[in-house]
C-alpha cells in the first residue's frame, strides 16, 4: 500500500506540510498565535510550561518541544521565545537543528522589543517558509512511512466491545502491511498489564512493559495517590465493565496482537517498525501529546461519549460505535463503527473500513478536528512548578 | 441476521449484550460465520454480560480470551455476570516478571 506524502530527508514521510510556530515557553505562545493566524499554512500550539520548573519537568518540555519540530508533518518551524526561559530560544533552535535539516528559525520577545516587533519578523519569516513548503510536491510513499498512534476518550461501554477491537484489527493490518503504530497511555493497562506484557517480542520487553506499570503505580503512591482506588468505578459497573482486568482489557484491546517491539519513554522516537507502545498517562490530549512528539503522522481516536478533540501537527480521526454519540456529534467524529453494536458489521469488517479511512487521511483527506484547525496539547508534568 | 450479544473471542464463556434483553428472550451472536444463540433467564442490561455455560463457584469468566475472574457464587447458564457475582484474582507485579537470557 503507498500514498502521496511529502518525503523528508531524515525519518518518516509526512502527510501534512506545516509551518509550525513553536513558542519556547508560555509567555510565546499568544505571539506564536498571531503568528500563525497571519500565515496561510502555519500552525501553532500554545504552551504552558517552559519556565519555573525542575528539571525532570524542563527534559519533559524540551522533548515535547523538540519531537513536534521534528515531527514528518511539520516542513518547518519559527520559534518565539522571551528570553528569559528555562532554555533560551537559540538552544532550542540549535537542538533541533542538530536533529533535523528542515529550516527553523527563532525570535526572541525581549530582544526584539516587544511583541509587535517579534510578531512583524516572525510572519515574515513563516511567510517565506509557508511559500517554500507550498512548492514541496507530494510523492509517491510507502505505507511503512506512517506511524499511526492509537489513543481512547471520553470512553464508555461500547469503547472496550467495539471501537477498541475494530482499531485493534486496524493495527493488526497496519503492522502486516510494514506500518507502525504505537499504543501509550501506560496508566491503563494496570489489571491487564501481563496481557499488554505477553505481546512483547523478547523477554526484556515483557519485563519493560510489566516494570512501566509498576514505576508508574509507585510514582503515584509516591505522592499518596492510588491510581486503583474506586477502580472500576461506579459507572463502569453500571455500564457492564465487572472488573479492572476487564475494563483494562477493553482498553489495551485497540494496540491490536501483533509483537510489540519496542517500548518508548514519553515522546521518544521509535527505531523499530511494526508495534511499539509509550508510556504515557492515560489522560488523551497528554498522550497524544506525547505520541506526536515521538514522531506519530496520524493518531486514531476512539471514544464513546464523542469528543472535539484534535491536534495542530497531526490529524486525530476520531471514531465511536455508539450510534447516538455519532449522531448527536457528527460534527466532531470522523467514522461510525455503530455497526458493530448492531451486528450489521463485524470487528473485522469495521478494521478494514478504518484501513481505507486512514489510507484517504493519509492521501490527504482532512479530519473534521483538522478542518476546524483544533490545537489541543497538554505536557505531562513531574511535579509542581517551582 | 439480527444479533443481541457480541462474543469477543472464541474461547470465551460470556457473551456481552449490545441491546438491553428480557428474561426470556433469545440471545442471539456470532461465532465465526455462525450464528449461535442462548436463552436470558433473566432481564440484562446493554453492554453487561451473560453466562454461556453452568458456572460453579470459583470458576473462571473469560472475556477476550482472558481471565477477567472469578465466581463468587454459582451462576447458571443464561444468567447476568456482573460486579455482584464475580471477582478479580489478586497478582502482584513481582509473579509478572520472566526470566530474561543472560
Amino acid at each position: 500500500m503507498q500514498f502521496w506524502g511529502y518525503k523528508r530527508k531524515e525519518g518518516r514521510a509526512g502527510l501534512r506540510n506545516h509551518v509550525l510556530i513553536l513558542p519556547a515557553c508560555a509567555c510565546g505562545s499568544e505571539s506564536a498565535r498571531v503568528v500563525a493566524s497571519q500565515v496561510r499554512g502555519a500552525v501553532n500550539i500554545v504552551f504552558n510550561t517552559g519556565c519555573s520548573d525542575v528539571a525532570a519537568n524542563t527534559a519533559m518540555s524540551q522533548k515535547v518541544l523538540t519531537g513536534f519540530a521534528c515531527n514528518p508533518n511539520v516542513y518547518g518551524v519559527v520559534i518565539i521565545g522571551l528570553g528569559c526561559e528555562t532554555v533560551p530560544h537559540k538552544e532550542l533552535r540549535e537542538k533541533i537543528q542538530s536533529m533535523t535539516s528542515k529550516p527553523v528559525v527563532s525570535f526572541g520577545i525581549q530582544e526584539e522589543g516587544g511583541t509587535l516587533r517579534t510578531i512583524e519578523k516572525a510572519v515574515r519569516a513563516a511567510r517565506d517558509m509557508a511559500a517554500e513548503a507550498a512548492m514541496q510536491q507530494k510523492e509517491l510513499c510507502d505505507i511503512s512511512e506512517l506511524l499511526l498512534g492509537i489513543e481512547c476518550g471520553g470512553s464508555d461501554a461500547t469503547s472496550g466491545i467495539a471501537s477498541n477491537p475494530a482499531v485493534g484489527e486496524l493495527s493488526d493490518l497496519l503492522v502486516d502491511l510494514g506500518a507502525s503504530t504505537m499504543m501509550s497511555e501506560s496508566i491503563e493497562w494496570i489489571g491487564a498489564e501481563h496481557i499488554v506484557a505477553r505481546r512483547g517480542a523478547t523477554p526484556k520487553i515483557h519485563n519493560q512493559i510489566i516494570q512501566m506499570c509498576k514505576d508508574y503505580e509507585e510514582h503515584l503512591k509516591a505522592a499518596g495517590q492510588d491510581c486503583r482506588a474506586g477502580q472500576p468505578t461506579p459507572g463502569n459497573k453500571a455500564g457492564g465493565l465487572s472488573t479492572l482486568d476487564e475494563k483494562s482489557l477493553g482498553c489495551i484491546r485497540k494496540g491490536g496482537t501483533r509483537p510489540i517491539v519496542e517500548v518508548l519513554e514519553q515522546g521518544e522516537r521509535p527505531t523499530k517498525t511494526g508495534a511499539v507502545v509509550m508510556d504515557t498517562a492515560g489522560y488523551d490530549i497528554s498522550s497524544v501529546t506525547s505520541m506526536v512528539a515521538g514522531g506519530c503522522n496520524a493518531v486514531i481516536f476512539t471514544t464513546g461519549r464523542g469528543t472535539p478533540t484534535g491536534n495542530a501537527i497531526v490529524p486525530v480521526i476520531k471514531v465511536t460505535a455508539n450510534a447516538s454519540t455519532y449522531q448527536k456529534m457528527e460534527d466532531n467524529m470522523d467514522v461510525d463503527l455503530s455497526g458493530i453494536i448492531k451486528g450489521t458489521s463485524t470487528i473485522k469488517e469495521s478494521g478494514e473500513e478504518l484501513l481505507k479511512f486512514v489510507h484517504d487521511i493519509c492521501n490527504g483527506k482532512m479530519t473534521k478536528a483538522e478542518a476546524y484547525g483544533f490545537s489541543d496539547i497538554a505536557v505531562d508534568h513531574v511535579c509542581k512548578f517551582v | 441476521m439480527e444479533i443481541q450479544a457480541l462474543l469477543m473471542d472464541e474461547k470465551d464463556n460470556v457473551v456481552t449484550c449490545v441491546k438491553a434483553v428480557k428474561a426470556g428472550e433469545e440471545v442471539f451472536y456470532r461465532k465465526g460465520e455462525d450464528y449461535l444463540s442462548v436463552k436470558a433467564e433473566e432481564d440484562i442490561p446493554f453492554c453487561h454480560k451473560i453466562a454461556l455455560t453452568d458456572l460453579e463457584k470459583g470458576d473462571e469468566v473469560l472475556k477476550y480470551g482472558e481471565l477477567i475472574g472469578k465466581t463468587t457464587c454459582s451462576v447458571k447458564k443464561g444468567h447476568w455476570v456482573s460486579h455482584e457475582n464475580i471477582y478479580s484474582v489478586p497478582r502482584d507485579y513481582e509473579s509478572e516478571f520472566v526470566k530474561e537470557e543472560a
